[in-house]
């Protein structure tokens, strides 16, 4: 390995440590951001943005630079959505944009306009649980639960996609149906960090539920 | 992020026009690499044009047997064709080895073509780079290079193309149509459509400020078998350190190109010509003029190995 003609610091370290296991490679390294809502800015006006969420239509009115993620959770006070990394790296913030699962952090709220949006409290609620947030508490799917909200979107999402015959990196026939089994459910979940390492619980939740 | 302002095109012209009128704008498509670098003040838009509801959302069969997919075809939609998965396999299997199902889902394919580089300095703003502040140097070169380019790069810049889409498409070569501000529209073959780095690094690719992808052609289809191998620190969910993608015939002919080793996907014609004598005969040609790094040398085998693993599978 070279060594860098400059001095090593701390922080330079930690771009070389990803830099050699370069896998989603973006060190947290920019300009800080803010952590919570966007904070208003003069220069630039405000937005008026209409989207349904679980169900119901929402006006907010938004600096355009506010996620999808930071309007769901600061704007509309819907915190089951967890932000992990705010790049696209841990899908904590995985919610349903008309039935489609997106990282709702790599997403702007304007770019939503009249979309329907579904967070974990859309896909059940505590008296109605949706079938596979109940195999996630029946099979224990979780530790802290952060990821959580996350992993229950994706999984609900993975069902349909393997209907719908989205192949998977380790679909073997392109052309043949498409079938739920371990190492498709694991390739197709893998957009879902689980800190906790509750992975093999969670693969026996979506299991169940898919009924494979 | 920096203050922008934001607006939706409703037509292809309207698109050209708004991002030509407005000094700092930039098109959005899925977002997927433009917001993560606008977060980092990588990318500094202070208008952005958003143009998904253009009508560049479908996948039609073109005259001759080939296919024109719509610059926002989401590359999950493009993997998931009937047509794709049946004719063009080697591009289904290269755009679900990239990323994850949410990202995939909102990534277009004008989009993924013109995702950015991935050298981790690139990313640090605290650190020189020529791409992001051109003449500022190259942090890489005294640097750490693993995954970085060995072929291609010149003394300004050794970052490699990290994208596994446009490695398929290179093999069967698409073609790239655009439409200018004036109006005017061109066809830029896919092996023109990365620049390497040269004194300019900066330049990435062959399009011109406010031109805009509209679609991505392929000829008909080549027949054969198709095959995307990509290789990475981790199973599922990560950038290739080298990727392969092949369409391979009965008769030991075939196509070839390398991912995540140049600055853009690596196919060399004379390289191809030699497939029937194996993979060490395509990888010595390939990688004739390359200048490997003492980190990432280990690549070119890489490659050579990776490059047995398909022509064996296709032998199959
Ligand atoms: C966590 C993570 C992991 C990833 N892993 C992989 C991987 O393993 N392999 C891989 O290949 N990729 C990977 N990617 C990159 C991903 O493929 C790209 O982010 C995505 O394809 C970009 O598409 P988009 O539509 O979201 O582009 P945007 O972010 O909307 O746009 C990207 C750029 O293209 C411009 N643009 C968009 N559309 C057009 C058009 N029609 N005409 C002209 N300009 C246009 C925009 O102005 C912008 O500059 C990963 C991304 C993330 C966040
Ligand atoms: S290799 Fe290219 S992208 Fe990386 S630091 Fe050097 S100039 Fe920047
Ligand atoms: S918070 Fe969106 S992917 Fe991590
Ligand atoms: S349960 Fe703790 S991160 Fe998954």
């Amino acid at each position: 390995m070279n060594t860098p003609d400059w001095e090593l610091s701390r922080r330079e370290f930690v771009v070389g440590a990803a830099a050699s296991s370069v896998i989603v490679a973006t060190p947290f390294l920019g300009p800080a951001h803010a952590a919570g809502g966007t904070p208003p800015h003069a220069a630039v006006p405000m937005m008026k943005v209409t989207m349904e969420v679980n169900g119901s239509p929402r006006s907010v009115t938004l600096d355009p630079r506010t996620s999808l993620l930071d309007t769901l959770r600061e704007h509309l006070r819907l915190t089951g959505t967890k932000k992990g990394c705010d790049h696209g790296h841990c899908g904590a913030c995985t919610v349903l944009v008309n039935g489609t699962r997106i990282n709702a952090c790599l997403s702007l709220a304007v770019m939503h306009e009249g979309d329907k949006v579904t967070t974990v409290e859309g896909i059940g609620t505590p008296d109605a649980l949706h079938p596979m947030q109940a195999a996630f508490i029946k099979h224990d799917g979780f530790q802290c639960g952060y990821c959580t909200p996350g992993q229950i979107c994706s999984a609900v999402a993975v069902l349909k996609e393997i209907e719908k015959g989205v192949p998977s990196h380790v679909t073997e026939d392109l052309a043949a149906p498409m079938r739920l089994s371990n190492p498709e459910l694991r390739e197709r979940m893998s957009g879902n960090i689980c800190r906790c390492g509750a992975y093999s619980n969670i693969a026996a939740a979506i299991t169940e539920v898919a009924g494979a | 992020m920096i203050p922008f302002t934001y607006e939706k095109a409703d037509s292809p012209a309207a698109a050209v026009a708004a991002v030509t009128a407005t000094p700092g704008a930039k098109f959005i498509a899925g977002g997927t690499n433009l917001l993560d670098l606008m977060k980092f003040q990588i990318e500094t838009p202070t208008h952005l044009v958003d143009i998904r509801d253009l009508p560049l959302t479908t996948i039609n069969d073109t005259g001759d047997g080939g296919l024109r997919i719509g610059a926002l075809v989401t590359n999950t939609e493009l993997a998931s064709h009937p047509r794709v998965k049946r004719d063009y396999g080697v591009l289904s299997r290269a755009i679900v080895a990239g990323a994850t199902g949410q990202i995939r889902n909102k990534a277009s394919v004008g989009g993924n073509l013109l995702q950015r580089n991935r050298c981790p300095y690139f990313y640090n703003t605290d650190l020189p780079c020529n791409k992001r502040v051109p003449g500022s140097g190259c942090s890489a070169l005294g640097g750490i290079s693993r995954s970085l380019a060995v072929i291609g790069t010149s003394e300004s810049c050794i970052a490699q193309n990290p994208g596994d889409m446009a490695v398929a498409l290179t093999v069967l070569d698409a073609m790239v149509e655009t439409i200018d501000a004036a109006g005017r529209t061109r066809t830029i073959a896919i092996a023109d459509f990365f620049r390497l780095p040269g004194d300019t690094p900066e330049t990435e690719f062959a399009l011109q400020p406010g031109e805009l992808i509209t679609s991505v052609t392929l000829p008909p289809p080549l027949g054969g078998t198709h095959h995307y191998h990509k290789v990475r620190d981790r199973a599922s969910y990560a950038f290739a350190i080298v990727s392969v993608a092949a369409v391979l015939n009965k008769d030991g002919t075939g196509r070839v190109a390398f991912g995540s080793v140049a600055p853009k996907p690596w196919r060399i014609k004379a390289a191809e010509a030699v497939l029937p004598a194996g993979p060490a005969a395509v990888v010595s040609t390939a990688f004739k003029e390359a200048k490997p790094r003492e980190d990432n040398a280990f690549k070119i085998l890489l490659a050579e190995r990776t490059l047995a693993l398909v022509i064996a599978k296709g032998s199959a």
